[in-house]
């Protein structure tokens, strides 16, 4: 009898089938996220438990040109590479959501740098970007552009942006399926009104889509910066951090220095430095995109 | 200089050899080996995947001939060279994986209390086969007295170059100085048959020349007590050279990676690289009969040697590690002694053309060496190998400023013009000094 009203309870098995996800939870989220954090305050080393040396590494770290290079590194491909990407993004889906010949075939085909694994791609851009082998100055010299091939991932800037424009074309059909999924959801009748009262396309745009689409692009945004400001892959396959260090993003420093350089507790710490930028442009999104007021056509107060 | 200190060193390590080899044991020369491993033993075995087909090729005939003989299952994995510390270091810290791993450089200095005893085993082979070179010795001997690991071999980093074009910059032989070396490689610039090497993170490539130049002109990134001494007269002298060399290069040398040297070399856009024999080896069995015509056009060269009369260089080594985890601990050194006997080393060898330099003094003999002219340079790559860490002890510091490419960035900044000589040794200065602690 007790035991039957025991799992009777809603309360109780509510709780009971949530532990399967909860284990799951802490076990692989909370538990590996937590260790890091712990082991950014160690000087835990490859093959060596770390003892507590608390903000030691984080001193180290601000001390450190490359660390500080790495942070500016990875903030000004975050900003330049999500503008971008908003910006096109947006564009797209908004030529996407007019009435296309082989509209379906069309919005597959522009998911496909999204689909192609990221090394897989990155090799393609190194091809694209190769010193010696690069098809864009190949091209160029025999058309008789240039007379030397470009240095893409050479110059520390023209490498910075070489990156960048490679993880731009990665991203946006990421952000332009979403927000054309966003653009779809608008009801026709909100155009229709707006139109009997006479508002011009960009009024439409400005007062009817983008205040509409907002909810979407907040959470569209969000996920493209956490994206983009953990990128990995494509650094590491394209220049490895470098030319001198150019393009070593918190990523890939950390990396470099806690698995190859044996500094478990350093990289773990640089690590850990990327959580409050990743904290902060969620708040930004949330707090900053989603005003109510300003949506539903009032102005905020 | 160094070549003398060389020697007394290795006379001195022959002396405390014979010292403490246990003479009760070794009534002749030959030496003895007493191993019985465990019954239903099973290994697993990580290892770098092969640079050089030939290699895994015979590895594999190796591993299944110990398979056969000793009725022991043994599972090769391969990983990515750079891979494999990773999964080294995570086996080493969780105290599961596998029973043998085959890691390079300093790996076995970051977790030495992590691996298997091997000294018996260490002091059989070298006793057996003419005595390990002192390079085996520095990464895993660190004690002096224990060998921590079975060293493999290097993967020799030598001059790859193409005779032909070095002959009609006007040069004969490939130069034995530094000087010499920077006179061809302006030369070959002016007949638009420029050479390269690698600036960018390159791993391999990158860390050895940029180690040699240094070196060459007597700069050194610690002395014998640790102290960082990066930032020397010396080392700016070595930038100042590094720099005119730059200015040889074919363009794009900053953003090379390892793979980059190879390409265009064997795509014929550079003249002068250094490299594994990897290279000759790709052209020799390549089917593109254009890239195989090339094979005959290649030579190598061991380093040119600085003004000091020092050409030591740095290659890629490799160990051989049993973790203490392991429940074959005797199968395992079993293991390690069967592929590193002549029967097995030697074939080795010769399938991958001398890819790795052996560790043994004796092998030195192996035809391998001689049956091609062209192999010849690589065969001394661990007698003649510094490791990366010189001059001081190998272990964390050593591994972390190699792995944070303190000394490439250096020579690329300085030959780039992004900073100059003095700056970019300031700045490697400052970066060492956080690794070794001062």
């Amino acid at each position: 009898m007790n035991s039957s009203s025991f799992f009777d309870n809603k309360n109780t098995l509510g709780l009971l089938f949530l532990v399967p996800a909860g284990v799951l939870l802490l076990l692989f989220l909370t538990y590996p996220l937590g260790l890091g954090t712990w082991l950014g305050f160690t000087d835990a080393k490859i093959g060596r438990t770390g003892e507590w040396i608390g903000i030691e590494n984080f001193q180290f770290l601000i001390g450190d040109s490359v660390a500080r290079l790495s942070l500016f590194n990875t903030l000004f491909y975050t900003v330049v590479a999500s503008v971008l990407k908003f910006g096109l993004g947006l564009w797209l889906a908004l030529l996407l959501n007019h009435h296309l010949p082989f509209k379906s075939f069309i919005r597959a085909v522009v998911l496909l740098p999204f689909i192609v694994p990221t090394a897989l791609s990155a090799i393609a851009f190194w091809w694209i970007y190769d010193s010696q082998f690069s098809v864009v100055s190949w091209t160029l010299t025999k058309m008789g552009l240039i007379h030397r091939y470009i240095d893409f991932l050479g110059d520390p800037w023209l490498a910075r942006l070489s990156t960048i424009a490679a993880n731009v074309w990665r991203g946006v059909p990421f952000v332009a399926i979403s927000l054309l999924a966003g653009l779809q959801t608008i009801s026709p009748s909100l155009y229709e009104a707006s139109s009997i009262d006479g508002a011009t396309p960009w009024q439409q745009f400005w007062h009817v889509t983008l205040p509409m689409l907002t909810p979407i692009i907040a959470v569209v945004m969000t996920f493209s910066v956490l994206f983009t400001f953990t990128d990995f892959q494509l650094i590491y396959v394209l220049t490895r951090g470098g030319p001198l260090n150019a393009t070593h993003l918190m990523a890939t420093l950390s990396f470099q220095r806690g698995i190859p350089g044996g500094a478990l507790g350093e990289g773990a710490a640089l690590a850990t430095l990327m959580v409050p930028f990743l904290l902060a442009a969620i708040l930004f999104s949330y707090f900053g995109l989603q005003r109510r007021a300003w949506q539903q056509g009032g102005s905020d107060k | 200089m160094s070549n003398k200190r060389r020697d007394l060193l290795k006379a001195g390590a022959g002396v405390a050899a014979a010292a403490t080899l246990p003479m009760i044991w070794v009534k002749d020369a030959h030496a003895q080996w007493n191993n019985a491993p465990e019954k239903g033993a099973k290994l697993r075995v990580l290892r770098w995947s092969r640079f050089v087909q030939g290699d895994i090729d015979q590895y594999m005939k190796n591993v299944a001939a110990f398979s056969k003989k000793y009725g022991i299952e043994v599972r090769v994995d391969n990983e990515s060279w750079e891979d494999v510390r990773p999964k080294a270091a995570v086996a080493a810290n969780t105290g599961a994986g596998p029973d043998i791993i085959l890691g390079t450089n300093d790996d076995a200095n970051l977790y030495p209390e992590k691996l298997l005893d091997v000294t018996d085993l260490a002091n059989y082979l070298g006793k057996k086969y003419g005595g390990w070179y002192d390079a085996g010795a520095a990464y895993l001997r660190p004690n002096g007295k224990n060998w921590i690991g079975i060293p493999l071999g290097a993967a020799g980093s030598m001059m790859v170059y193409r005779e032909s074009q070095v002959k009609a910059a006007g040069f004969d032989s490939f130069p034995k100085d530094t000087d010499g070396f920077l006179k061809m490689m302006k030369a070959l610039a002016a007949k638009n048959t420029p050479g390269g090497f690698a600036l960018g993170h390159a791993t391999g490539d990158a860390n050895t020349w940029c180690h040699w130049v240094v070196w060459a002109f007597g700069g050194k990134m610690v002395d014998k007590s640790g102290k960082v001494v990066i930032d020397s007269p010396e080392t700016i002298k070595a930038l100042e050279y590094s720099k005119e060399l730059y200015g040889t290069f074919a363009p794009g040398t900053l953003s090379w990676l390892d793979p980059s040297n190879n390409k265009a070399f064997l795509d014929g856009q550079i003249s002068v690289t250094n490299n594994g024999i990897s290279i000759y080896y790709a052209a020799k069995t390549s089917k593109d009969p254009k890239i195989n015509a090339l094979a005959a056009d290649i030579n190598h060269a061991v380093y040119p040697a600085g003004p000091g009369g020092s050409n030591a260089a740095f290659h890629l080594f490799l160990n051989q590690m049993i973790f203490k985890y392991t429940k074959y601990p005797k199968a395992a050194k079993e293991f390690l002694r069967f592929m590193m006997e002549e029967e097995q080393f030697g074939p080795w060898m010769q399938a991958s053309i001398g890819y790795v330099a052996h560790p043994l003094a004796a092998y030195a003999k192996n035809p391998i060496w001689t049956s091609d002219p062209k192999h010849l340079p690589y065969r001394d790559a661990v007698k003649e190998l510094r490791p990366a860490g010189y001059d001081g002890k190998l272990g964390y510091a050593s591994a972390g400023a190699l792995a944070d490419f303190i000394m490439v960035d250096m020579v690329a900044e300085a030959a780039s013009g992004s900073k100059t000589p003095k700056e970019a040794a300031e700045r490697a200065q400052k970066r060492a000094e956080r690794y070794y602690k001062v």
